[in-house]
């Protein structure tokens, strides 16, 4: 994908992506909210769309909307095209073997439970273990309890450090011989630790250990290559990497994939159906049963579109650029304290402020234009851990920028400066 | 024996006034977290689950006690903003008979401009408050039981 960013130049002679211009690209970033321009940091919890992603699946729907796979028709074509494109494109986008190892699901979380359901019940049995870790969001965390009820196998957590890290010596530790899964979060969304995956992955395919991997925060933030990291499952969302809600991805490696039963049963993902038996699809129909959601993966293959059109060393640097600066200035507010500091972080910093509600830190900032997340973030045993209900959490993403975040700093100011005045 | 207060239309009325005079959004949240601090607070056996409002995103604590048939009502909560707001509910309510709960109309949240500024959250939460308070009041006039 060719750039269509007007390149700058900067002092040093390299050329950079025009950052004003990609922000532009987002309609719902230029908006007042309470009489301030808005400051959206809330891109863990889902991302701003840009123009392309919207333009195509408005496009979709007012061109070439039909239902894929069954009909002869010219537009039943034209759609199964493009959604057949989209699962082309995005098994290229993770490097995976093989297109039919991408299943279009609604979610990171549909994606997570079709493997715990599905493999699950088909591996999983009394004495087995199944190991995530302390930094799971719930939605790779429940799935494994409910599998582990049903079959009666055994749920364990690798513990997190006061840094908001899992060691790599507490993960080989914990993979023992009775471990069947091994299902972590690439990136944590409540704390930004990045793991080191393919580590992990490999330590735990030399025990025969099945992996899947939550990436759901990392797909924006930074390039996947499956066949470097080697695990069986990934899953992700494309709302959170610019896309469509509703829709995401379990890349599964093509042989595990074959030994899954469809959890869903219904069109588009049998071969044969009598009224005593019914035969499936082959990969991937037969775990996408139902019409699917067309102009979700139409949106998500424009949201791949725009990552590549920016290209991934652009975005790695930005990021990273903006996150130093982000923990600088909030590292100065007097009274904040980060929850998790992590030596891998990636645009993710949860803090709170001493004796100060986040949820009343985050009203106050939402009274200034600052949208931020406030609360447990789908992880409450890790609340837990840190001793603490929940933090404010502050998330960035490649179209946030310098002077967002030096409104950020005056504005946790203030809101401090009303909360210390009352509580006298 | 607790003093009487105003009726309740004149209680919003009053502390509607008072809002009117805060021009911006600093002086009204400060104003409202001041208010909080009336709310003396609940002891750790009172807050139980029963006592917890349902809807409420920051946690928030409420009991009743009927006394010569008014209700008085005693709350906490985890966060200032909360605390203000369930302040706001017992300015108004505290003291009143449970017929009066149950008749009076509240739009107090409406005329100073907090309704539009809760988050659909708190608004549940606020709700959720409100509920609790003219359930107690019903409880109190025989119409449910307890």
């Amino acid at each position: 994908m060719s750039s269509n960013w007007s390149a700058k130049t900067g002092s040093e002679g390299l050329t950079r992506p025009d950052w004003d211009a990609i922000r532009l690209e987002f309609p719902a970033l230029h908006q007042s909210v309470n009489g301030c321009p808005l400051a959206y940091f809330d891109h863990a919890a889902t991302s701003q769309k840009p123009r392309r992603v919207i333009n195509a699946m408005t496009h979709y729907y007012q061109s070439d909307n039909a239902n894929v796979h069954r009909g002869v028709h010219n537009l039943s074509q034209r759609a199964t095209t493009v959604y057949e494109a989209a699962r082309t494109k995005t098994a290229r986008f993770l490097g995976a073997a093989d297109s039919s190892e991408i299943i279009f699901t609604s979610g990171t979380t549909a994606s997570i439970n079709l493997v715990a359901q599905s493999w699950g019940n088909a591996h999983l049995k009394p004495g087995d273990e199944v190991l995530v870790t302390g930094l799971e969001h719930h939605a790779n965390l429940v799935p494994w309890q409910m599998a582990c009820t049903r079959t009666g196998a055994r749920l364990k957590i690798v513990p997190v450090n006061e840094r908001g890290e899992v060691s790599t010596e507490a993960v080989s530790e914990m993979l023992t011989s009775g471990t069947r899964m091994f299902a972590f979060c690439w990136i944590s969304n409540a704390l930004g630790t990045i793991n080191p995956a393919q580590e992990w992955v490999e330590m735990a395919r030399k025990r025969g250990i099945t992996t899947l991997i939550d990436a759901a925060q990392v797909v924006a933030h930074k390039p996947i290559n499956l066949q470097e990291i080697g695990c069986d499952f990934l899953c992700f969302s494309a709302h959170k990497m610019m896309g469509p809600t509703g829709t995401g991805v379990l890349y599964g490696i093509k042989s595990v994939l074959e030994t899954l039963d469809p959890v869903f049963g219904g069109g588009d993902m049998i071969d044969e159906v009598s009224y005593e038996r019914s035969t499936w699809a082959d990969l991937p129909y037969r775990l996408e049963a139902g019409t699917p959601n067309i102009s979700g993966v139409i949106g998500l293959s424009a949201a791949i579109d725009f990552l590549e059109s920016i290209g991934w060393a652009s975005i790695l640097e930005r990021e990273s650029e903006l996150l130093s600066y982000a923990l600088e200035k909030l590292r100065n507010i007097p009274r904040i304290r980060f929850i998790g500091e992590p030596k891998l972080r990636s645009g993710v910093i949860s803090f709170i402020a001493d004796g100060v509600h986040p949820y009343d830190l985050g009203t106050l900032l939402d009274e200034q234009g600052i949208a931020l997340r406030t609360g447990h973030h789908c992880a409450q045993p890790l609340m837990r851990h840190f001793g603490i209900s929940g933090t404010c959490r502050v998330s960035l993403a490649l179209y946030n920028n310098h002077e967002e975040i030096d409104r950020l700093d005056l504005a946790i100011r203030s809101a401090l400066r009303l909360i210390t005045n009352v509580d006298k | 024996m607790m003093n009487i207060p105003a009726s309740i239309p004149d209680i919003q009325d009053q502390l509607a006034a008072d809002f009117e005079f805060l021009d911006d959004w600093e002086e009204r949240y400060a104003y409202l977290m001041d208010l909080g601090k009336d709310v003396r607070g609940l002891s750790q056996e009172e807050k139980t689950l029963d006592n917890l409002i349902k809807g409420c995103q920051s946690r928030v604590w409420l009991t009743t006690r009927l006394e010569n048939n008014r209700l008085w009502m005693y709350a906490d909560s985890d966060t200032f903003i909360a605390r203000g707001i369930i302040a706001l509910l017992i300015r108004v309510f505290n003291g009143q008979t449970p017929a009066d709960i149950l008749s009076e109309p509240f739009d107090l949240p409406e005329r100073i401009g907090l309704t539009a500024h809760l988050s659909p959250g708190r608004a549940n939460g606020l709700a959720g408050m409100l509920a609790r308070i003219r359930y107690d009041a019903a409880v109190a006039l025989g119409d449910r039981k307890n």
